[in-house]
């Protein structure tokens, strides 16, 4: 079994050891282990195909894994969604999955609407759109909203339940450089309040800035764990995925 | 190959107020030109109309100076215009190798299988090795990149005249970013390949193109030799805001 990261005092929010996922003959995971604890930032790099969503899905209990296991909080992660919104989990997706036809303020609601909406539903809606800065457009549909505001009504989305443990799919990709900034500053506050944050990205910059470690995957396996300068550095690391700058590259 | 010429080109969605407004902005033959700006911009609307997607309220395309205005997007693309949207849509019921051979579609009086056809795909497996790995995979059970990977090397089999490329970069890791950037560039270099090339990925953009054009509220604000883009700090924080 490879386990790679650290552990804090107690269980980790996250643990996830010896994951093995297959779709028919591909091996999408193969004994991937790694640990996320409370108030820390890990990113999973890799190149594409690596296996990366399908982490996330394990996770979630979208797919059927094959060996290992997954707990939260020191206990299995619950295979249903309820479960694991009561278990403290939120996710985003890559292709953000907001409801275009719902205001931002419907949408954000969204993952409370299993239960009765109360007064204070509302005010911790109203408090997370305040804090992404998307107040003013509470009332707006979410469809006509320019990309990088769907983004943060993603994230508003996923925060609203306080989680304890944050999975998100690509947050910076298709956003620009001030809008990368303010993402990187939201995340960086989710973890000191306490929240483990478990990331998959490919903007190398946005990841050195905002994550504590880095487990790197490739073809299913993890390749290389470290701080993001270690990553950074490594050969493997190098090879498989970072390859050269662009102007340097010649086939 | 051909030049892509936006003549005073308006274009608004609806009744309301026009994204692009007027815009003019040539793409001679064999350039890579980089099309900057914040999310907002213009950048889709524009890449979109000029494949027809989007109707212009006033204003002309021409390739070759050749108006194809009036054309529908079939047409355009049969005269050597492709548009990678952003997306990633591939056709989710085919294999990679089926998904492939669709991009040999595109014109009439070009080889539509054939020894042609197969260098060009190989090509492609070479460059994109997941897709290689994966042909025989049906396109819904592929990644986000993996998907992306697969338009991108559509639209480059079907060997088109004018490459219109809306955030390829996006889910994609940085090796494959700057392979596929270094391909561009060397297609543009050695076959006349025109491309325009919408990014947020500025740095690497700008390292391969030649121009960078920057887009505010529908208007060119900037239209610089990359390097020159790329090197100075007061323009990208004025245009770029980084």
């Amino acid at each position: 079994m490879t386990t790679t990261g650290s552990t804090a005092d107690g269980p980790p929010r996250l643990e996830v050891a010896g994951l093995t996922v297959t779709f028919g003959g591909l091996t999408a995971l193969d004994d991937v282990g790694f640990t996320v604890a409370d108030g820390e930032t890990v990113a999973l790099i890799g190149p594409n195909g690596a296996g990366k969503t399908t982490v996330f899905n394990a996770v979630c209990g979208l797919v059927r894994t094959r060996r290992g296991e997954v707990r939260v909080g020191g206990e299995p992660a619950p295979p249903s969604a309820t479960g694991l919104l009561r278990a403290g989990v939120s996710r985003t997706l890559q292709g953000l999955g907001l409801f275009d036809r719902l205001t931002v303020l419907e949408n954000v609601l969204v993952p409370l609407s299993g239960t009765r909406l109360t007064g204070d539903h509302l005010a911790a809606a109203h408090e997370v759109l305040a804090a992404l800065g998307l107040g003013a457009v509470a009332a707006v549909r979410a469809g006509a909203l320019p990309y990088p505001e769907r983004k943060r009504v993603a994230l508003a989305r996923a925060l609203v339940t306080r989680p304890r443990l944050l999975l998100l799919d690509e947050p910076a990709g298709g956003l620009g450089a001030a809008d990368i900034d303010q993402l990187a500053r939201t995340v960086r506050t989710v973890a000191d309040g306490g929240c483990a944050v478990l990331l998959v990205e490919h903007h190398v910059d946005f990841v050195t800035d905002v994550a504590d470690r880095v487990v790197v995957l490739d073809l299913g396996r993890v390749i290389a764990c470290g701080t993001p300068g270690e990553v950074r550095r490594d050969p493997a690391v190098e090879e498989a995925y970072l390859g050269v700058p662009a102007g340097e590259v010649r086939p | 190959m051909s030049t892509l010429t936006i003549d005073r080109l308006t274009v608004g969605h609806g009744d309301g107020a026009p994204v692009l407004d007027g815009l003019s902005l040539e793409v001679p033959d064999g350039a890579l030109v980089a099309l900057l700006g914040a999310n907002g911009a213009g950048k889709t609307t524009l890449l979109r109309a000029l494949v027809g997607l989007l109707p212009a309220r006033a204003g002309r395309v021409l390739l070759d100076g050749a108006d194809l205005s009036a054309m529908s997007t079939e047409d355009r693309v049969r005269r050597g215009l492709a548009l990678v949207p952003e997306g990633r849509s591939v056709v989710v019921e085919l294999t990679v190798a089926e998904n492939l051979r669709l991009g040999a579609l595109r014109q009439a009086g070009r080889p539509r299988r054939g020894p042609a056809v197969d260098a060009a795909v190989a090509e492609m497996y070479e460059l994109f090795e997941p897709l290689a790995r994966r042909r025989d995979a049906a396109g819904h059970t592929l990644s986000g990149g993996e998907r992306q990977m697969l338009a991108l090397a559509r639209a480059l089999v079907s060997r088109p005249d004018v490459l219109l490329l809306d955030e390829p970069s996006l889910g994609l890791a940085p090796l494959v970013v700057a392979r596929l950037l270094g391909v561009l560039r060397d297609q543009a270099e050695a076959t006349g390949l025109t491309v325009l090339l919408a990014e947020q990925n500025v740095t690497s953009a700008l390292s391969v193109a030649e121009r960078g054009v920057v887009l505010s509220l529908g208007e060119v604000v900037a239209d610089r030799p990359a390097a020159e883009l790329a090197a100075d700090p007061a323009l990208r924080h004025a245009y770029l805001g980084f």
